[in-house]
């Protein structure tokens, strides 16, 4: 990957425009000028440095609510900067990060830290800060004066915040600043000492299971207390097919609900871990195949609104470990597009807006985002990829501090190629 | 006659042809263990490692013995998973043994999955002397040795196995292996104690124990362990024993036949009554010396031996 600073005039010329905010699709060339947008459509113009993008989508700039950046306390893992690397690499221009670091993003001080730490990376991180003080799931954090310094939602992710009265003053206290609540959803005591989807696969494999209803009951007791409070609730990295019906009964009765799904649900099913691949664990566990298949149907029909990879770096010792010991979680910002297309395109015949709209305007709504990224004088934010390339995703691929991904060695459809954001271009 | 596999990781997808030519290499094993001098040069010059990451006595000593036996060269290696949690890492201890030039590794270890990734680390054969719930391969074989020593077949004998299927190894092995061979397996135990799906496998469920003896050649009983009874798997003892526990009450009031196993160590009084387990229709002691012959053959067919005419 190369990283340069675009000219002060750049035409990216004869692509295919995908709009996903207006949601049109045409060839033309898009102007950049002083790194803001000029003008999309069909333009003369001979001053400006030139980038070829015939056989190419153009589109905007990639958002995920949902990554792991580990800054502070785990920079063996991974820091805002290599973070953002990985995020360009993947077509990323913004980026949610979870506040589970060490010690957890839980006061304006520590979101203060991360919004100015974030001002000198290569993309657009956005902290999302603890909902209670110490992700302990007892006590209210200062939601104002973190949301005043640059939080734009709240969760304890990695852990859901078990009591459910607790989740009720969150919902509350965060729906009066209008910010999303975002609940890993997995009540802890169904889920028990689970690290696999319960099923067939983890009775042959004599691994504990986490059966559906860990997600299932959980999201189904934040829907209706967010229904009660009026708060928006974000359901993270839905994974099963009960919490996406409860998600789609919700959202017929109470507007402010959004769900994410992330690629390696789509992607993988339990079979896969046939030979306890420890990259393959992750919380929520990766699901049967009709789990999966619901999963892809929701997002087709939008009760899924978007798509998140909850990228979560971890060292070799922390995976090359047992199965019990090994750490949950996954890197997915570099495989991600061509992961999604390959499922949602390719296998399961989604039209690619569709799948674009997950990863661009929908998360931006979610996050109170500007989502007319085309729009004049935007500052740029654009990603222009190849959508039918397949190719083999490598380690040579990953830009993340960890190498964590059980993508490695397979087949993904889709590549991007070009990222362009905060006055720079990257080359991948 | 060599076997399909290069490791004995566990008995899920293991050909029913290899599990009968070790059964038959055990058995000619046991003669060799009724003679004065139990020992054969079968084994001379190989070395082979027993890696405890668990306790264990009796499959511990069952391996030692049946590796001496064979004229092996043996290594004994315990660690409690406890002191791997400290510092060393599974992969480190494991690469430092295969450092020490070793042709097979005989392993326990808490986690499923273990012996897989130890395959992945070392060039030795590789055993699987339990990895956690997931399987314990050996008492399978030495269950289904003593099953044929006692009934002369496996296709088609009815086996009841008896309490905690869901941490149970020796129930995943066995239903694997007595499927693979033909037999008919039912599961009884509380409904808390029996994994989801896991009629998947080819067997059927029964919480009616009474039913079970009825229709059972054999019962393998299970150890139930009391620590479940603490997160309330089962509320307690006294209801445990009147439901799934062996006493010669119960199967006085079928009046058949029926062979009795357990892979110990047993809880007199809990799963089984005393008297039953000293009774002429257990097996239990059988079991533990077919253990060391079915180990036996194990042995000496992984490590480059023939099945003796």
């Amino acid at each position: 990957m190369n990283i340069k600073k675009i000219s002060k005039k750049v035409l990216l010329k004869n692509g295919t425009i995908l709009d996903p905010y207006a949601e049109k699709e045409f060839l033309g060339n898009v102007l950049i000028e002083n790194g803001k947008i000029a003008k999309v459509g069909k333009i003369n113009t001979k001053d400006a440095s030139v980038i070829d993008c015939s056989g190419l989508i153009i589109t905007h700039g990639f958002c995920d609510n949902h990554v792991h950046f580990r800054e502070p306390g785990r920079e063996d893992k991974e820091t805002l900067e290599t973070g953002s690397r990985a995020a360009l690499a993947g077509g990323f221009t913004r980026v949610c990060a979870m506040p589970n670091t060490d010690p957890p993003v839980d006061s304006p001080e520590s979101v203060r830290f991360i919004v100015e730490k974030a001002d000198t990376c290569p993309i657009h991180i956005h902290p999302i800060g603890a909902a209670t003080k110490g992700q302990l799931g007892k006590e209210l954090t200062e939601m104002s004066g973190m949301a005043s310094e640059g939080s734009v939602a709240f969760s304890d992710d990695g852990l859901p915040v078990m009591d459910g009265g607790v989740m009720r003053r969150v919902l509350e206290y965060g729906g009066m600043l209008d910010l999303p609540i975002i609940n890993h959803a997995e009540d802890l005591c169904i889920r028990n000492d689970g690290v696999m989807n319960e099923g067939r696969m983890s009775t042959r494999l004599g691994l504990p299971g986490n059966p559906v209803e860990a997600e299932g009951v959980m999201v189904h007791r934040d829907l209706e207390l967010a229904k009660l409070t009026g708060a928006k609730l974000h359901v993270p990295h839905i994974s099963t097919a009960v919490a996406v019906k409860n998600v789609s009964e919700m959202k017929k009765q109470y507007k402010n609900i959004s769900a994410e799904v992330t690629p390696h649900h789509l992607f993988f099913t339990d079979d896969y871990l046939n030979e306890f691949d420890t990259n393959l664990k992750v919380a929520p566990p990766i699901r049967s195949q009709s789990d999966r298949k619901e999963l892809i149907k929701s997002l087709k029909n939008g009760t899924i609104d978007c798509i998140a990879t909850d990228h979560a770096p971890h060292t070799i010792e922390d995976k090359e470990a047992t199965f019990d010991m090994a750490a949950f979680g996954m890197i997915g910002l570099e495989s991600c597009l061509g992961a999604t297309l390959n499922v949602l395109v390719e296998e399961a015949g989604l039209d690619i807006m569709t799948v674009i709209k997950a990863l661009t305007v929908n998360p931006r709504k979610i996050m109170g985002f500007e989502s007319d990224v085309f729009s004049e004088k935007t500052p740029v934010e654009l990603t222009i990829f190849d959508p039918v390339e397949t190719w083999e995703f490598t380690k040579n691929d990953i830009f993340s501090k960890s190498c964590n991904s059980p993508f490695v060695g397979r087949k993904l459809t889709g590549r991007v190629k070009y990222t362009i954001v905060k006055d720079q271009i990257a080359l991948i | 006659m060599s076997l399909l596999h290069r490791h004995l990781l566990g008995l899920e997808g293991y050909p029913a042809e290899d599990i009968q030519t070790i059964i038959d290499t055990a058995f000619t094993f046991r003669e060799v263990l009724d003679r004065p001098i139990k020992k054969v040069p079968s084994l001379q010059g190989k070395t082979i490692v027993n890696l405890f990451f668990e306790n264990s006595t009796r499959t511990r000593i069952s391996f030692e013995l049946a590796q001496k036996r064979l004229s092996a060269d043996t290594v004994n290696f315990s660690a409690s998973t406890s002191s791997l949690k400290k510092g060393e890492s599974f992969k480190d201890t494991v690469q430092n043994i295969e450092a020490m030039k070793i042709d097979a590794c005989v392993m326990r270890h808490p986690t499923p999955g273990a012996p897989l990734r130890l395959t992945e680390y070392v060039d030795a054969v590789v055993i699987n002397a339990g990895d956690g719930t997931h399987e314990h391969p050996t008492q399978a074989i030495l269950d289904m040795t003593s099953l044929q020593e006692k009934f002369g077949y496996l296709k088609g004998l009815k086996v009841g196995i008896i309490g905690d299927i869901s941490h149970s190894r020796v129930a995943l092995s066995n239903i694997h292996g007595l499927i693979a061979m033909g037999a008919e397996v039912i599961l009884c135990g509380p409904a808390t104690l029996i994994p989801p799906h896991i009629e998947e496998l080819g067997v059927k469920i029964n919480y009616n124990l009474d039913e079970v003896i009825e229709w059972a050649d054999a019962l393998n009983v299970l150890r139930i362990q009391m620590e479940r009874m603490g997160v309330s798997l089962f509320p307690s003892v006294r209801e445990y024993r009147s439901l799934f526990g062996i006493t010669t009450e119960r199967l006085a009031n079928h009046k058949k036949e029926i062979v009795i196993m357990h892979p110990g160590p047993m809880n007199r009084g809990v799963e089984i009554e005393s008297a039953v387990a000293d009774s002429d229709q257990a097996i239990i002691l059988d079991q533990v010396l077919n253990g060391v012959a079915s180990r036996m053959a194990i042995l000496y067919l992984l490590l480059g031996g023939k099945a003796e005419s």
